[in-house]
């Protein structure tokens, strides 16, 4: 297990720069994503991490040690691909040994190493077969597996989920996360899907255009996401935004409703500011207070409902728990609590 | 049930067809091979003759020097196919996989070899390689075919490659391969049905090329097989039965040669490598 530290990473291909100064120290046995849309940079801050791209400026520590310039096989770290990546022409034990084997390793621990694995991934049944006798879950635990036999410094996950169906990404999401609780390795996880995010991280790294937006804890960033871009990523449905000046004490919108805060912003009178809040935080006032809101379309999710309102012409969604929605239509009313309520200033930065 | 047995029917015939086409001239040599010298005219056209025989072929291994064509043929080609396939495996791999100044204008190069007719090249190869010592020597022949082979097989080769997903080479690394490592244990094996055809094709390039072979060798010492074919042509006549059984045992490592890799040629060994 180690610690890993980067420091003013950037990549470029040519011209076109891809990475602008990452920053970030990841604790020994702390399981970390790095989520983003795709095309942030994220899947390549990983690659160089494994060490598959080059290093363009900047450094990055594994154990305290810079290994900018150490090959893959050096660096001690297992990686699971999206693609699993499994070796055809090897059946299952081949695959999840072939690191060992490298090694040189004594046959009687790579036998011990291999079964251990396969027990804890419930493979034991399949270590004959080849990859492609098998289905896509269970080709994903073999890739698992093969990462795990060799007890390295760090995981690195590259979107390992994707390529599979709904039920089964729950499930070996709830796999990785035992998984990590029994081996306490360090982990570095790359997804685009913020439910993956929010369920398997210590600590998520949110990526855009190349750029941390935000590092903290998956709650912290739900709470208090640092700029609409964190914002707007985490949270599903996403947060609602509207454009409102502040006056007063309060924000006001275009139509001049009022929208009470809890507590003063400290900007100037008459700014203009975006307001953000998420659909499960609004309400749906029935006291005659509120502001007007048309509905527009109602979507159950069998949970609850999601509402689709336009607020003077403005996008809203509601998440509510309440059944008598889905019978709404036409004008309701809608409350935004002030302690739910997220203010941005004009470059998008949280206010508070 | 009917209505779909006409089309099954008609496809079978039509494969029936071609086959009877491409085979017929083998059997033509076959027959012709084993018909006896006194009815090779005095039948007319038959399908088989009234009465057959071995003796060309016992006369052709006897007799001519036709078992010393054969073995050079055999060094030949396979030597150029083994020359050939190690170097279009290297070269493929680096064309598919990695990028260097220059790469483009190589590939050009290769191209551009490929676009001059033999005849052209058959006096300056003649030239260069007679103060070599290597006309009329075995090892020449091998050298000119493997150049003109390469180029076709490392664009055959690299076709191969890229097929492969880069992430196994990448997984291998992870695991602690070294480049050459994960190329020599992961992509090679999984480039066998690539090596195969590439075996096959030079093999059967270099098994009937006549046009070098003629123009570089003189006598029946170094004369490849397709040469020594020519023998059987006199001044007044061509003894056309002892050509045909001499043919006919030329086939013979060809068609097991193929039948060695055919296994490799139709089988899809990269399948549930990745999502798939």
């Amino acid at each position: 297990m180690a610690s890993i530290q980067i420091e003013k990473l950037e990549k470029s291909y040519g011209h076109v720069s891809v990475l602008h100064g990452i920053d970030l120290d990841i604790r020994d046995g702390e399981f970390i994503v790095l989520v983003g849309p795709s095309g942030c940079g994220k899947s390549t801050l990983l690659r160089m991490i494994a060490g598959l791209e080059d290093v363009s400026r900047g450094e990055i520590r594994i154990d305290g040690s810079r290994v900018n310039e150490r090959h893959p096989k050096d660096r001690d770290i297992a990686m699971v691909f999206q693609s699993y990546a499994l070796y055809p022409h090897m059946n299952v034990a081949g695959n999840m040994s072939y690191s060992l084997r490298l090694r040189k390793t004594a046959k009687e621990k790579i036998g011990a190493a291999v079964a251990g694995a396969a027990s804890k991934l419930g493979l034991e049944p399949l270590l004959e077969r080849r990859p492609k006798a098998l289905s896509g879950g269970q080709r994903q635990r073999v890739a698992m597996g093969r990462a795990i036999v060799r007890e390295p410094k760090a995981f690195l996950f590259d979107e390992p989920l994707s390529n599979l169906d709904a039920r089964l990404r729950e499930q070996m999401r709830a796999e990785i996360k035992k998984m990590h609780a029994d081996l306490k390795a360090t982990s570095i996880y790359v997804t685009h899907d913020q439910i993956e995010a929010m369920t398997l991280a210590d600590r998520i790294v949110a990526m855009h255009g190349g750029v941390v937006q935000q590092v903290g804890s998956p709650l912290e960033l739900y709470d208090r996401p640092a700029n609409l871009f964190v914002a707007g990523f985490i949270g599903s449905p996403g947060m609602n935004f509207l454009d409102i000046i502040y006056r007063e004490g309060a924000a006001f919108l275009k139509d001049g409703s009022r929208i009470a805060l809890k507590s003063p912003a400290p900007v100037t009178e008459g700014s203009n500011l975006t307001l953000g809040i998420r659909p499960e935080h609004m309400t749906i006032a029935t006291d005659g207070t509120g502001i007007a809101a048309k509905v527009e379309l109602a979507e159950p999710t069998g949970f609850g409902i999601i509402l689709h309102l336009s607020v003077h012409g403005v996008p809203v969604k509601v998440f509510t728990l309440d059944r008598q929605a889905l019978n709404m239509g036409g004008e309701i009313a809608v409350s935004f609590p002030a302690q739910h309520i997220h203010l941005f200033d004009g470059e998008g930065r949280r206010m508070d | 049930m009917k209505q779909s047995l006409l089309p099954t029917v008609a496809h079978r015939l039509a494969i029936l067809c071609y086959i009877a086409f491409a085979l017929f001239p083998l059997f033509w040599l076959l027959k012709v091979s084993v018909t006896p010298n006194d009815l090779l005219y005095s039948e007319g056209v038959r399908m088989w003759p009234s009465r057959t025989t071995f003796d060309h072929y016992a006369f052709v291994l006897r007799h001519s020097a036709f078992p010393t064509f054969f073995k050079n043929s055999l060094i030949v080609s396979a030597s150029t196919a083994v020359v050939v396939t190690a170097c279009a495996s290297l070269s493929g791999y680096a064309l598919s996989r990695f990028s260097f100044r220059a790469k483009y204008a190589i590939i050009a190069l290769m191209l551009l070899t490929q676009m001059f007719p033999l005849v052209m090249l058959v006096a300056p190869i003649f030239k260069i390689l007679s103060p070599l010592g290597l006309t009329n020597s075995l090892t020449g022949l091998v050298i000119v075919y493997s150049a003109f082979n390469v180029p076709f097989a490392t664009f055959l080769m690299q076709s191969f490659f890229d097929g492969i997903p880069k992430d196994l080479e990448e997984a291998a690394m992870i695991d602690g391969a070294t480049k050459f490592v994960a190329f020599r244990q992961i992509i090679l094996p999984l480039t066998l049905p690539g090596i195969a055809a590439t075996l096959g094709f030079v093999f059967t390039a270099a098994w009937s090329e006549l046009l070098f072979a003629l123009m570089l060798i003189n006598g029946n010492d170094a004369a490849t097989f397709p040469v020594g074919l020519l023998t059987f042509v006199s001044k007044f006549s061509v003894d056309f039965g002892q050509m045909m059984a001499a043919g006919v045992m030329a086939l013979i490592p060809a068609g097991l040669f193929f039948l060695l890799i055919q296994r490799y040629l139709v089988q899809g060994l990269t399948a549930g490598a990745v999502k798939g």
